[in-house]
């Protein structure tokens, strides 16, 4: 009884200097402010792309003559090159929405 | 692998965070960036001031160019971020925070911040640019983070040599790189987790760091808090943040960061043809000297008479042996006074007085390095937009 007592002093003892010697960042970010455009399969494109980076990554992208092209090239990267893991008949769908969208 | 379900749902309440925000996003200010789709919004992050807004998760800022010309050193709340993988570690902490050194060594370390910092400290100046700085200005554009010239900064970095860690590990016969990773990771386990090497000579040439101040202060979160891999006079993707894990290998290593991204055209100046597929390709190096003029932005309207010039050159460590600055758009140049010499991998500042006669003037400047690399009047161009160093030109109207 007694042991278990002192013991869980010091564990609150060891707690307590845990707490004062650690000091965790706990870094906040703003709150994430872009959105995507409104347009086609809206909701596949933020089921799948949204998950692992925001949307200004696609608003930012250049404009280019094929849009079709680069944005299928794109989404390929992601699945292939990043592990995104897009159902295939999403594909199209967003492919589609960001040709249209930007 | 992650969930879809708690894929889905998180896209879901972060498409509503963004709804909710909407107004505040309009309540922002916002720049434009000189290219094609280049408006941004200037954001408030902890620790920075107003920065321009590349993305938000994981986060990317771009320093404003302005701030280049306040001085040499590009102070900590100013100074550009650039990550990969949004799964940064938000919550360390730097009473448990560990450095692991091991792989082909004699004996594996776990070092702690306060190890670390017992040992004898160095200090360099130097600078760090993101391999895509510029890339909004390829013509044809590429794909990637559009970022003007802002994504570069000079800054005193304080650590310890990455030598005395690894002499204190005693590498092994045979082991080739030297192999870094940090605590920011990707969301998906499918994901390539961001990892950087080095060739052991260079990783120990008593010049790469590990830094944990900088300019005076702890590295602010975003900058690696708290411990950064430098690299002098090589592009930042080498300088790993949140560095925690460094392993010495006896091959070379192979991971998607170094095999296949950050990498650049194997022919002699490192370009192709605008628009075309390099046959071979080697990992992204030194940086490309670059010079700038930091008072005069492009586009500005001057009077007639006589003025000073001012701005920043730099290369990739050999030294800045001239900056000629041109008034008639490249027909006649002058060399400019150089500032102070703060080390071979800072900003070197220079300024020229000039004589300006009215009408619509061409500004130009043009940087020689020790070596006699120079910048080409013409950009040179690959497929990753990387290593941009054409001649920089500022258009003014002077009455």
């Amino acid at each position: 009884m007694q042991r278990t007592v002192l013991s869980a002093i010091a564990l609150a003892a060891a707690a307590l200097v845990g707490s004062v010697l650690a000091a965790p960042v706990n870094y906040k970010t703003p709150d994430e402010t872009a959105a995507f455009k409104p347009g086609p399969n809206l909701e596949v494109v933020q089921g799948n792309c949204a998950a692992c980076h925001s949307s200004d990554y696609i608003a930012t992208q250049p404009p280019m003559k094929d849009k079709k092209a680069f944005w299928q090239a794109e989404v390929t990267k992601m699945i292939k090159v990043y592990g995104a893991p897009i159902a295939d008949a999403d594909v199209g769908k967003i492919v589609d929405y960001l040709a249209a969208t930007y | 692998m992650f969930d879809r379900r708690d894929l889905l749902k998180g896209a879901g309440l972060a498409a509503m965070a963004a709804t909710l925000n909407s107004t505040k996003a309009l309540a922002l200010e916002t720049v434009t960036l000189p290219f094609g789709n280049g408006e941004r919004p200037l954001v408030k992050y902890p620790q920075k001031r107003p920065l321009i807004g590349l993305t938000s998760r994981p986060p990317q800022l771009e320093t404003p160019f302005a701030i280049f010309n306040d001085g040499p050193i590009t102070p900590n709340n100013a100074f550009f971020v650039r990550y990969h993988l949004a799964g940064l570690p938000y919550d360390l902490d730097p009473d448990k925070f560990t450095l692991e050194v091991k792989g082909k060594v004699d004996k594996a370390l776990k070092l702690s911040l306060k190890d670390i910092k017992k040992m004898k400290a160095t200090e360099i100046v130097a600078v760090t640019q993101c391999s895509g700085n510029s890339r909004g200005f390829f013509e044809p554009r590429v794909a990637g983070g559009q970022l003007a010239n802002g994504a570069m900064g000079n800054a005193r970095w304080r650590g310890v040599p990455l030598k005395t860690v690894l002499d204190m590990a005693g590498v092994q016969a045979g082991a080739k790189q030297v192999v870094f990773g940090g605590m920011d990771g990707p969301v998906s386990d499918k994901t390539p987790d961001f990892t950087k090497a080095l060739d052991l000579a260079h990783a120990s040439d008593g010049e790469v760091m590990l830094a944990y101040g900088m300019n005076g202060e702890d590295l602010p979160f975003l900058n690696g808090f708290p411990l950064r891999l430098v690299v002098p006079g090589y592009y930042g993707t080498y300088w790993v943040k949140h560095l925690n894990e460094i392993t010495v290998i006896d091959s070379v290593y192979d991971g998607f960061w170094m095999k296949s991204a950050y990498r650049i055209p194997d022919t002699p100046d490192n370009s192709v043809e605008p628009g075309t597929t390099p046959k071979a390709t080697i990992p992204i190096n030194r940086f490309t000297i670059r010079s700038f003029i930091t008072n005069v932005p492009d586009g500005a309207k001057l009077k007639a008479g006589r003025t000073t010039l001012r701005g920043i050159a730099f290369d990739g460590g050999k030294g800045i042996k001239d900056v000629s600055v041109s008034t008639d758009g490249g027909k006649t140049w002058a060399s400019a006074k150089l500032g102070k010499d703060l080390g071979k991998y800072s900003f070197r500042e220079w300024k020229l007085p000039v004589k300006l006669a009215a009408g619509q003037v061409e500004l130009k400047v043009r940087a020689t390095s020790n070596s006699g690399e120079t910048q080409p009047d013409t950009p040179r161009w690959n497929p990753a937009g990387y290593l941009r160093n054409v001649v920089e030109t500022v258009r003014v109207s002077v009455a």
